[in-house]
């Protein structure tokens, strides 16, 4: 029996707007709730009062006490033709890091917007903060149609008005599908309550979207993880992230700048035997005369050309995530691959509220929760980084003080 | 140059081992936690895996007193075969007095969350890798790759450190621990395919040995319920799951005591 494909895809938009009752429909519609999930959930909804689908996702205590998401969570169904997994991201404001971490984590996303509320604060600000993720498949959901009667102005006038919103942050929705997820309109299959409406069913075009697939043919790009030994020989670990690597191949290691020929690549008792291709963990050998001790954790082997980007001074638009600001003068570790950098905040510019996505200045001299600006960092070191569309891994990066995650950003 | 593609498994296996990889990296104080069910001997293999054939750090086994005895054979069997340093940590004192399932989220505490608590304490370990998925229950559904937990052993799940794409926390307060799992993104078909294609030794309480009745989750012997199923192997065992809508843990008492008590058990230290 093969194994199916497996998809990721993140369900954000404002609180309130039906994310978990999207989610608990399509469980439902699918036959991907268990029969015992189906008695727990009507169990605890009668003592609540009101059955709702909701409770598929909410699983702590005070989630279900007070109807609301407090962490992302992930729950599973199937389609004939793929597995999937829903990444639930909270939506109120105060849980914004945890609806980033989760959708971190997605290859695509489905904004959803109340049809009788329309675009509000969350939406804006979730729409926003997924460019600046990278996440670049995105639905756009127009729920409870049953409040508006099913008409169609207000679902073009939303989809008229969401396009644009969009445009401004550089995304463009893949589709934009109206449906009832509390009646079960349009999501697993078509009813006669829309049928002005000429597009697919939510679930036919989830089926289409493109998995992300690691980049075997792209540039080689090995982050260097650990060096173990091994049978009295230096094995360096770490994943492949993108492009191959194979005996006889040269690369060079940045920033060291030290050549190497691949001697040997590396696994325990694995049916594989060729080259690694990008997203497989692996340990190298290299033929004798390199010098090691050069090599350490945070250098980037990579083809001889082109190189990658090299160098001490980072600009890139960041997203805060933590109730302590982040000061201009302020020293913050940068984390990118397997890379960790001391750097110095040299400025902050173009500060914006995420939540109503207005300039609160042009040249800050500080940086607070949920708000997001162009930082410039001056590195302690060199670091070795690409853009987000050339290489994911070396794309992208998180900022941390004392062991934690306070921002996060890409390479544009 | 011959290129091999990745598939499914390949990726999950790669993420494990990448995150294993990365606690051992980070924290030098570290154990593996092994209840010998299937999910903490695929996450042995994993670790096996990870460095080349050997287990650098010591593995620990929570013994309530009440596991199967065909677990007990299976743990040392193993563990001399694959080399494990293995440290059994018992709550001496409960088990003694004679603690008992009846009140299930007492007994889960006390013999696993306590015992836990002062395996620790022994040995000083400053971070634990363990093999819980999300897809186990909706509450370690909420859990975070690396897992902080306080002096109390409490996990903060209101107020969770941000975890973005394969950057994880990297440095734990005096006294607290980190919670590793490179299992969480796992599924409970991934598991048993992982066995298949490894051919991972698993004990065979799992499957049916002839009455029509078999084990799918495992733990202590007077809280587990067999299941109906005629699956003898583990391609039956994969196409009964691929088929079913019922949850793994739906055999699991202390699971059932009331709607939260997964969540207070964890936000306690259970695993």
């Amino acid at each position: 029996m093969a194994m199916k494909e497996e998809f990721k895809f993140v369900v954000v938009g404002h609180v309130d707007h039906g994310k978990s009752t999207l989610i608990g429909r399509l469980l439902f519609d699918t036959n991907s709730l268990p029969p015992d999930k189906m008695d727990e959930v009507r169990a605890a909804s009668d003592s609540a009062g009101t059955p709702e689908f909701a409770f598929v996702m909410d699983h702590l205590e005070e989630e279900r006490e007070n109807l609301i998401t407090i962490d992302t969570a992930q729950v599973w169904f199937k389609t004939d033709k793929r597995d999937y997994v829903i990444i639930d991201a909270p939506g109120h404001k105060q849980f914004l890091k945890n609806m980033i971490t989760g959708s971190s984590q997605a290859s695509a996303a489905l904004l959803l917007i109340d049809a009788k509320e329309g675009i509000r604060e969350q939406t804006q600000r979730h729409a926003y903060l997924l460019s600046l993720l990278g996440i670049k498949q995105l639905i756009v959901v127009i729920n409870k149609m049953d409040l508006v009667d099913f008409k169609e102005d207000r679902f073009n006038e939303l989809k008229t008005g969401i396009t644009e919103k969009l445009n401004e942050y550089g995304l463009s929705a893949l589709h934009v599908v109206p449906i009832s997820a509390k009646e079960g309109d349009n999501l697993a299959k078509k009813t006669d309550t829309m049928p002005w409406f000429k597009g697919n069913t939510l679930l036919a075009y989830l089926d289409d979207l493109k998995a992300g697939e690691s980049d075997v043919d792209g540039v080689t790009r090995f982050p260097v993880q650990d060096i173990y030994d091994h049978d009295n020989e230096k094995v360096i670990v770490g994943k492949l992230i993108s492009g191959s690597l194979g005996a006889g191949q040269e690369v060079i290691f940045h920033p060291c700048g030290k050549s190497a020929t691949i001697k040997e690549i590396v696994r325990f008792e694995s049916p594989k035997t060729g080259a690694a291709v990008a997203g497989e963990c692996i340990g190298i050998k290299l033929e004798d005369g390199i010098a090691i001790k050069a090599i350490k954790r945070g250098e980037v082997a990579c083809d001889v050309d082109p190189s990658p980007m090299i160098g001490t001074r980072l600009v890139a638009p960041v997203f805060w995530m933590s109730g302590e600001p982040v000061e201009v003068g302020d020293t913050i570790e940068f984390k990118c691959a397997t890379q960790q950098i001391e750097c110095k905040v040299k400025k902050i510019n173009d500060r914006i509220n995420s939540s109503t996505l207005e300039m609160i200045e042009s040249e800050a001299k500080e940086l607070c929760d949920t708000e997001v600006a162009k930082l410039t960092l001056q590195a302690t070191d060199y670091a070795v980084t690409d853009s987000f569309d050339l290489v994911q891994e070396t794309g992208r990066f998180v900022l941390m003080r004392d062991g934690d995650t306070v921002a996060g950003g890409i390479f544009q | 140059m011959k290129k091999e593609p990745m598939d499914r498994m390949d990726e999950l296996e790669a993420q494990s081992i990448y995150i294993i990889r990365e606690a051992f990296y980070h924290y030098k104080n570290l154990a593996i936690l092994w209840s010998i069910g299937k999910d903490s001997t695929v996450l042995m293999w994993l670790v096996r895996k990870a460095f080349f054939g050997n287990v650098p750090f010591p593995a620990l086994h929570i013994d309530t007193s009440y596991k199967f005895e065909k677990m007990y054979k299976f743990r040392d069997e193993y563990a001399k075969k694959w080399n494990i340093d293995l440290k059994v940590a018992r709550n001496e004192k409960a088990i003694a007095e004679g603690m008992s399932n009846e009140k299930k989220f007492d007994c889960c505490n006390a013999l696993k969350t306590e015992g836990l608590k002062m395996g620790i304490a022994k040995f000083g370990f400053e971070a634990l890798i363990l093999g819980i998925r999300r897809d186990e229950h909706g509450i370690r559904s909420k859990e975070r790759t690396f897992s902080p937990r306080n002096e109390k052993f409490e996990w903060n799940y209101k107020d969770q450190p941000p975890e973005l794409w394969n950057q994880y926390k990297n440095e734990t307060e005096e006294k607290s621990h980190i919670r590793v799992h490179p299992l969480l993104h796992w599924t409970e078909v991934d598991i048993w395919y992982y066995i298949k294609r490894e051919e991972i030794p698993i004990t065979d309480l799992y499957f049916d040995q002839g009455d029509g009745k078999r084990f799918r989750s495992i733990g202590c012997e007077p809280c587990c319920g067999k299941i109906d199923s005629c699956a003898s192997n583990i391609d039956d065992m994969i196409d009964e799951l691929e088929n079913t809508n019922t949850s793994e843990r739906a055999g699991r008492a202390q699971d059932k005591e009331d709607a939260t008590t997964m969540q207070k058990l964890r936000a306690l230290g259970y695993m």
